[in-house]
C-alpha cells in the first residue's frame, strides 16, 4: 500500500464525517435540543436538493452567467425554502404535539409520506441531476498519484462553515440563551419572559434550514429523487443518538468516529460487511452507555 | 330453585343456536358449492372464465406507481400503454378492444401478491403485464401458477427460473454477461477485473457467472469482487481500492440512487474513460438521465436494446413514444422489453385463436417478431427471448453510441458450470 492511498483513504474518512455531521447537525438541534423525533428530516433535505436542481436548469436556460456559480446561491435558497417551509410545519402541526413525542414520530413520518409523493407527482418519479459546474466535479493534484475531489472539499468547508455558525448562535447570542434555557426548563424559561412558542417556531425552522442545506451539498456526490432523503434519514438518527442526544460535541465526536470506523473497515472489507462492524461497534458502545457519548447534566 | 331452571333453559337455548348455526354452516356449505358449480358452468362458456366479451378483452397491468420502485417502473407502465393502444388501433384482439386494469404494487412485495390475487380471482383477466424487481416476482409466482394466470415479466433478471405462467421479455443473465465479457476481453485485452454490484440476488447471482466465464473462459483473473448496500452513497473507500488495483475492466451492478453517487463520486477523484475502462450491465438511459452524460461519458454498457438503435423499427417506437409522452422522454433497455409484452401476447392468441391460458401458452414457443424495436425476437420453448446482445458507449447528451452487436443469443436460464 503506497502512501497515495493513504492520503486519499484519509481524505475519504474526513469527507463521510463531514456528510455525516452535515446530515446531522439539523436534526441535532430538532431531535437533540427540542426533542422533536422528526421523520420527514431526509424529506426537508430533499427540499434543498430539488431547489439546486431547480437553480440549476434555471441558470441554464436564463442565466447562463450564473451557471458557474449558482451552487452557492442555492445553498442560500435551499436554507430559505426549507427553513420557510419547516417554520409552516411548525406552525400547523408540531406546536401541537409538543408534550406527545410518539405522537410526533408517526405525524411527522406522514408528513414524509406525503412529501414524497408530492416530489413524485410534481418532479416525476425518476432521478435527476442538477448540472454541477465543471470546476466542482474536478480534483487538485498535490501530486500525481493524488486525487482530491474539489466537491468532497467543498462539503468539508460548508460543513466547517455551518458548524460554526451553529456553535456561534447557540452559545454567543441572546437567541441562543432563549433556546437553551427553554430547552432546559420551559416553565422558568416562560417565567423569565422567554416567548417560548416563538423560540420553539425559529429552533424548528433553523433545523429545517440546515437539512435543506445538507440536501443542497448532496446533489455533488449523490442522487435527487423523491425518496433520495429517506436514505440518509437512519444515518442521521444513528449520528445523534450515538453522540448523546443533547449534546453538540457529541454530535461532532459521533460522526467522526462512526465515518472513520466505515471508511476504514470499508477499506478492507467489502461495503456491507463495513456496514455490519460499524452497526455492532454502536450496538455495543450504545449497551455499556445507553446515554451516548457525550450527556449533558441537567437537573430533572 | 330459579338458577338451574334458568341453566336449564339456557342449555336449551345454547342446544338450539348450536342447532340453527349448524343448518345455517351446512346451509351455507351447499350454497358456496353452488356457486362455485355455477362459476365452473361460465367457465365452460366464456374463454376458460377470462373477462373477454363480444367487444373487449380486459388485461391487467401491475408496476410499482408509486413508491421507491416507481423511478424503475414508470417507463414500463408507459411502453405497455403505447403498444397497447397500437394495438388497439390497429382493431385489437380478435376484433376486441382491449381494456386495461392498472393495479398499483407500491414498491411492496406482498402488495403485488395481493393485486396479483385481486386481477386474476376478482377482475379474470386473459394476461397481466407487470412486477420489475425480482422480489416482486417471486412474490405473485405462486399466485399466477395456482390462478393458471399469464405474466409478462419485462425486465433483465438473474436467470434460474421458468415458469409456465410467465413469459421473461428481457434478458436472463448469460444473455447479458458473457457476450459482453468476450468483447471487452478481446477487444480492449482485458484480463483483470474488479466486481462490484449491489447487495442483493441479481448482481450477486450476475457476478457469480461473470466470475466463472472469467475464470474458466477467459482465463483472466478477478482482482476484486465487493458489494454495497441499496441506496449507498459514500463510494469514496472502493474508489481508492480500484486505484490501488488498477484493474483492467471495472465491472458494475450498481442500482437505483447508488448510481448516481458512484459515478459522481468516479469522476470527482479523478476516474475517467481515459484512465480506466469499465462496463457495466445496469446503467440504461434511464439511470443516465439522473446520473448526467457527464459523469459516464466514454464508460460501456452491455444490455440488448439501445434508444439510439438505427433501424426503421425502432425509429418508429422512439418517435410514437415521444409523441406520447413527451420530446424528452428517454427509453432504456426494460421499457424497451415491456413494449414487446402486449405484441408478443397478441402474436400468440392469434395463433392460438383463443384467448385460453393453457392455449396461449402451447402456441407461444416459436413466434416471431420482426417488428420489435431491438430488431428481431424469437420466442424460446423455456420461455425466454432469443436476443442479440449490444454494447454501447456512454455519450455526453445521455445517450449510447452502439459499439457492438452479437449474433442471436440462446436463452439458457439454468446455465450448466455457470451456477
Amino acid at each position: 500500500m503506497n502512501a497515495a492511498i493513504w492520503a486519499m483513504q484519509a481524505f475519504t474518512g474526513l469527507s463521510t464525517f463531514c456528510v455525516l455531521l452535515l446530515m446531522a447537525l439539523g436534526l441535532a438541534i430538532i431531535f437533540g435540543q427540542m426533542g422533536v423525533i422528526n421523520m420527514a428530516h431526509g424529506e426537508f433535505m430533499t427540499v434543498g436538493a430539488y431547489t439546486t436542481y431547480l437553480l440549476s436548469e434555471v441558470s441554464q436556460r436564463w442565466l447562463p452567467g450564473l451557471t458557474n456559480w449558482y451552487f452557492f446561491l442555492s445553498i442560500a435558497v435551499s436554507f430559505l425554502l426549507a427553513g420557510a417551509f419547516g417554520l409552516l410545519v411548525e406552525h400547523l402541526m408540531i406546536r401541537k404535539l409538543y408534550r406527545r413525542p410518539l405522537d410526533t414520530l408517526l405525524a411527522t413520518w406522514g408528513l414524509s409520506l406525503i412529501m414524497q409523493q408530492g416530489f413524485r407527482s410534481v418532479f416525476g418519479a425518476r432521478e435527476v441531476s442538477a448540472k454541477l459546474p465543471d470546476w466542482l466535479m474536478g480534483s487538485v493534484k498535490p501530486s500525481a498519484a493524488i486525487d482530491i475531489p474539489i466537491n468532497g472539499l467543498v462539503v468539508i468547508g460548508l460543513t466547517a462553515a455551518l458548524t460554526a455558525l451553529v456553535f456561534f448562535a447557540l452559545f454567543s447570542t441572546r437567541f441562543g440563551i432563549d433556546v437553551r434555557a427553554t430547552m432546559q426548563n420551559r416553565p422558568m424559561a416562560s417565567a423569565a419572559g422567554i416567548n417560548t412558542a416563538r423560540v420553539d417556531r425559529l429552533t424548528f425552522g433553523l433545523g429545517c434550514g440546515l437539512a435543506g442545506v445538507a440536501g443542497a451539498a448532496f446533489t455533488t456526490i449523490g442522487s435527487t429523487g423523491p425518496t433520495s432523503g429517506s436514505a440518509y434519514i437512519v444515518d442521521t438518527f444513528l449520528v445523534v443518538v450515538f453522540g448523546g442526544a443533547q449534546s453538540l460535541f457529541g454530535t461532532i465526536a459521533s460522526a467522526f468516529s462512526i465515518a472513520q470506523t466505515q471508511a476504514t473497515t470499508e477499506f478492507f472489507m467489502t461495503g456491507s460487511m463495513a456496514k455490519v462492524v460499524t452497526l455492532s461497534a454502536i450496538i455495543l458502545i450504545l449497551m455499556v452507555r445507553p446515554q451516548g457519548l457525550f450527556a449533558l447534566k441537567v437537573r430533572r | 330453585m330459579h338458577s338451574p331452571l334458568s341453566t336449564k333453559t339456557l342449555s336449551a337455548g345454547l342446544a338450539v343456536v348450536l342447532a340453527a348455526t349448524g343448518a345455517l354452516l351446512g346451509c351455507s356449505k351447499d350454497s358456496s358449492k353452488g356457486v362455485g358449480e355455477t362459476q365452473a358452468a361460465t367457465t365452460a362458456s366464456a374463454a376458460g372464465g377470462l373477462a373477454v366479451s363480444e367487444k373487449e378483452v380486459v388485461v391487467g397491468q401491475l408496476h410499482s406507481a408509486t413508491g421507491t420502485m416507481a423511478i424503475s417502473e414508470t417507463g414500463s407502465i408507459e411502453a405497455e400503454r403505447l403498444a397497447i393502444d397500437q394495438i388497439n388501433q390497429a382493431g385489437g384482439l380478435l376484433g376486441k378492444q382491449i381494456k386495461i386494469i392498472q393495479q398499483d404494487g407500491a414498491s411492496d412485495w406482498p402488495t403485488f401478491a395481493e393485486k396479483a390475487k385481486l386481477l386474476l380471482e376478482e377482475d379474470h383477466v386473459a394476461c397481466v403485464f407487470g412486477c420489475w424487481t425480482s422480489a416482486s416476482r417471486k412474490a405473485v409466482l405462486p399466485v399466477f401458477e395456482k390462478d393458471n394466470g399469464l405474466l409478462y415479466y419485462p425486465t433483465f433478471y438473474e436467470g434460474l427460473e421458468q415458469s409456465k405462467n410467465v413469459f421473461y421479455t428481457g434478458q436472463e443473465a448469460t444473455q447479458q454477461i458473457l457476450a459482453g465479457l468476450d468483447w471487452i476481453h478481446k477487444e480492449k485485452n482485458a484480463n483483470t477485473f474488479f466486481l462490484i454490484g449491489s447487495d442483493y440476488i441479481w448482481p450477486r447471482t450476475s457476478n457469480k457467472i461473470a466470475r466463472k466465464h472469467i475464470e474458466n473462459v477467459l482465463k483472466g483473473s478477478v482482482v476484486g469482487e465487493e458489494y454495497y448496500p441499496l441506496g449507498y452513497t459514500e463510494f469514496g473507500s472502493l474508489i481508492n481500492k480500484i486505484k490501488a488495483v488498477k484493474p483492467d475492466v471495472v465491472y458494475a451492478i450498481v442500482v437505483g440512487g447508488s448510481n448516481v453517487s458512484f459515478y459522481k463520486q468516479l469522476k470527482a477523484a479523478g476516474v475517467t474513460a481515459q484512465n480506466q475502462t469499465l462496463l457495466t450491465i445496469s446503467v440504461t438511459e434511464d439511470e443516465l438521465l439522473g446520473i448526467g452524460g457527464e459523469n459516464m461519458v466514454g464508460y460501456y454498457a452491455a444490455m440488448k436494446y439501445f434508444q439510439s438503435l438505427d433501424n426503421d423499427n425502432n425509429k418508429k417506437f422512439v418517435a410514437a413514444f415521444k409523441a406520447k409522452y413527451g420530446p424528452n422522454s428517454v427509453i432504456g433497455d426494460v421499457t424497451q422489453a415491456a413494449y414487446l409484452g402486449p405484441w408478443l401476447y397478441k402474436a400468440a392468441v392469434e395463433k392460438a385463436q383463443s384467448f385460453d391460458v393453457d392455449k396461449v401458452v402451447a402456441a407461444s414457443p416459436g413466434i416471431e417478431l420482426t417488428t420489435a424495436p431491438e430488431g428481431y425476437v424469437k420466442i424460446h420453448p423455456n420461455h425466454h427471448l432469443w436476443s442479440k446482445l449490444r454494447v454501447g458507449q456512454a455519450q455526453l447528451d445521455g445517450q449510447y453510441k452502439v459499439v457492438y452487436e452479437s449474433e442471436l443469443i440462446e436463452p439458457n436460464p439454468f446455465p450448466k458450470g455457470y451456477q
